[in-house]
């Protein structure tokens, strides 16, 4: 399990990074996405994977027996989502304003703000 | 002793916030509160500070849990007084945003954002938590996001795309950083972690980890090869916004740089040597890339990324009177820069343009404003008594006692170059006369035409600001004995750590 979810991770950074560089906007969102979802996942594996025994204390012990699943990571990754939700959401909104305002989606040509008149 | 102070300036700027969105529609009121509540927040810092500086270290844990399982927050004096460098320049820029914000900006929730960044930017200096820590990056870079697209313009919209990828790209590569630590350590809390990770057997995987960190907090600080974002926006929004970001923005990934290298990690020789290149070519490039300039925001964009080379070269030097001097630096930096763009802003209205070749005659319209402008102007340079110096002093010391020689030379270079800069500049802008005035819109609103009291205040942030920088470079014997404190207490980290760990035995 911890294989796939390693190669997963891999996948979505390396495409991720790849839609980043291309030059089209939309592609751009979607890379940061996917690299966002990518990093939800390698926190998940850093936490290390324990089926079937969560971390609850049974009724008549006061410590955590054996082996449990940590809790943290799935703590970290609800904010990490719920962040990357809000700053998505954004992101399309600034793509649409941009399109309507720039008037293009090709990221070569916002170059207007690096010139030196 | 009651050590939640440390949250209620985070706590001000939220409820400030909340009661602003109260009267979403009432402009005139937002400004007057918005004023007052700076104040307050300022008096607030000013608390904590004196607190800090009086009783040392105070820690307050989230919820009572003890550390490391709950969010601690951490004022050490570091923290403290950086806190209180941000509510000053957060108070000047209050006032500056009375006049010269519209209407139009601020019935879309110009204020409200304001004071959410202040909070962000307060709760990541305050932090003792890494996760934390990341959720105030966040908070800061949503607010930033906003403040730079309220208005719609060309320039700050095709910015904002640049701003936003970019900063996104820190967050997650800072995140990965996060991730990978927590998967070799199993904490966050940053106190915890200055013991477990010089414990790890790994300590290839460490570095790599400290690198993957360093590119993160380097892509907010602007540091040589991952500035572009910086100078492509910081000249689009209003004065009052840039003068925020510039002072304040790239500020905090400089402390979380020294934060995590003085704390958690200690660099190996490949590290250093990198960090020290990055300081020499950021030295380098943000010097040469200001001086091609010829918009005044832009020499000014390109001088905060010369800036961080001067505190970056302190971090990589990696000994106690060099961080004194990158520290030093970084308290002169906040305030000159944040007034060095609401100068900008001035002279904008002044002149009806941004363009600097197209300006000028100051000396003769306003003689005044021509010798309070040459106060942080000079400051920037490090003319002796004026506040830039004290700090070079200290960082070239260290290069001589560390013979670094190298860093030393590109130090000296990117003064020179920010003397000249600014020697071209107040020859264009305050001596010569205007030769080629530009154009400008019937709509566009001089300072000449400003009301008496419209243009007190558009001065007065920076008279005050002005103030504070003189303070600096003269009362330097004062901030000298607070960053030879903050230098003390980096350097040893087992004060944070008994700090952090021995609250609760303290409290009962």
């Amino acid at each position: 399990m911890e294989l796939v979810l390693a190669i997963m991770t891999g996948v979505l950074y390396a495409a991720g990074i790849y839609l980043i560089l291309r030059r089209s906007l939309v592609k751009l969102i979607i890379g940061l996405v996917l690299l966002g979802n990518g990093i939800n996942l390698l926190i998940f594996l850093m936490g290390g994977l324990v089926k079937g025994n969560p971390p609850i204390i049974e009724v008549d012990g006061k410590v955590l027996s054996g082996v449990f699943s940590d809790p943290v990571p799935q703590a970290l990754i609800l904010t990490a989502i719920v962040i990357s939700f809000g700053l998505q959401s954004f992101a399309i909104i600034l793509i649409k304003r941009a399109y309507q305002v720039v008037n293009t989606d090709d990221l070569d040509e916002m170059n207007t703000t690096d010139r030196i008149e | 002793m009651n050590s939640s102070i440390v949250l209620y300036p985070i706590l001000w700027q939220a409820i400030i916030s909340i009661v602003l969105m109260f009267f979403w529609q009432r402009t005139y009121l937002q400004r007057i509160v918005s004023i007052i509540g700076s104040a307050i927040g300022l008096a607030l810092a000013l608390v904590l500070f004196t607190m800090v500086w009086n009783n040392g270290i105070l820690v307050v844990q989230a919820g009572n849990w003890a550390a490391p399982f709950g969010i601690t927050m951490v004022a050490d004096l570091f923290a403290a007084s950086l806190v209180l460098l941000t509510h000053i320049v957060a108070f000047a820029v209050s006032i500056y945003s009375k006049e010269t914000i519209i209407s139009s900006r601020v019935r879309f929730g110009y204020f409200p954002i304001y004071h959410l960044l202040i909070m962000g930017l307060s709760g990541a200096f305050l932090t003792g938590d890494i996760f934390n820590l990341y959720v105030w990056f966040e908070v800061i870079i949503i607010s930033s996001f906003v403040l730079l697209t309220l208005g719609g313009k060309h320039a700050q919209i095709e910015g904002a795309v640049k701003y936003f990828t970019l900063n996104m790209l820190a967050s997650i590569i800072f995140l990965t950083a996060i991730a990978l630590l927590y998967g070799v350590t199993g904490t966050l809390n940053m106190a915890e972690l200055s013991r477990i990770v010089p414990q790890i057997e790994n300590q290839g995987l460490i570095q790599i980890i400290a690198i993957i960190f360093f590119t993160g907090f380097g892509i907010k600080a602007g540091v040589f090869p991952l500035y572009f974002w910086l100078p492509a926006s910081y000249h689009a929004p209003p004065a009052a916004v840039s003068a925020v970001f510039g002072g304040l923005l790239t500020k905090v990934g400089v402390y979380a740089l020294i934060r995590i290298f003085t704390l958690i990690f200690t660099p190996d020789t490949f590290n250093s040597t990198l960090i020290m290149w990055t300081a020499a070519l950021t030295l380098l490039s943000g010097g040469l890339g200001a001086l091609v300039q010829k918009d005044i925001t832009k020499v000014f964009s390109y001088l905060i990324i010369c800036h961080i080379g001067f505190m970056i070269a302190g971090l990589s030097l990696n000994m106690e009177i060099a961080l004194i001097g990158a520290i030093f630096y970084m308290f002169h930096d906040i305030i000159v820069k944040a007034n060095l763009f609401l100068v900008g802003g001035l002279l904008y209205r002044i002149n009806g343009t941004t363009k600097i070749d197209q300006m000028g005659g100051l000396l003769n319209t306003y003689p005044k404003l021509a010798v309070l402008i040459a106060i942080p102007l000079f400051s920037l340079v490090g003319i002796p008594p004026l506040s830039g110096f004290w700090p070079k002093l200290s960082l070239f010391q260290a290069s001589f006692a560390s013979e670094n020689y190298l860093l030393l030379g590109f130090m000296i270079f990117a003064s020179f170059i920010t003397l000249v800069i600014i020697a071209r500049l107040w020859n264009n802008v305050v001596s010569k006369p205007v030769d080629n005035a530009p154009v400008v819109s019937t709509k566009f609103r001089y300072f000449q035409t400003f009301s008496r009291y419209e243009k007190s205040a558009m001065i007065t942030p920076i008279v005050f600001l002005s103030a504070v920088s003189l303070y600096i470079g003269f009362g330097a014997e004062h901030i000298h004995t607070i960053v030879s404190k903050i230098g003390y207490e980096l350097m040893h980290t087992e004060g944070y750590y008994d700090a952090v760990f021995n609250t609760l035995n303290s409290q009962r």
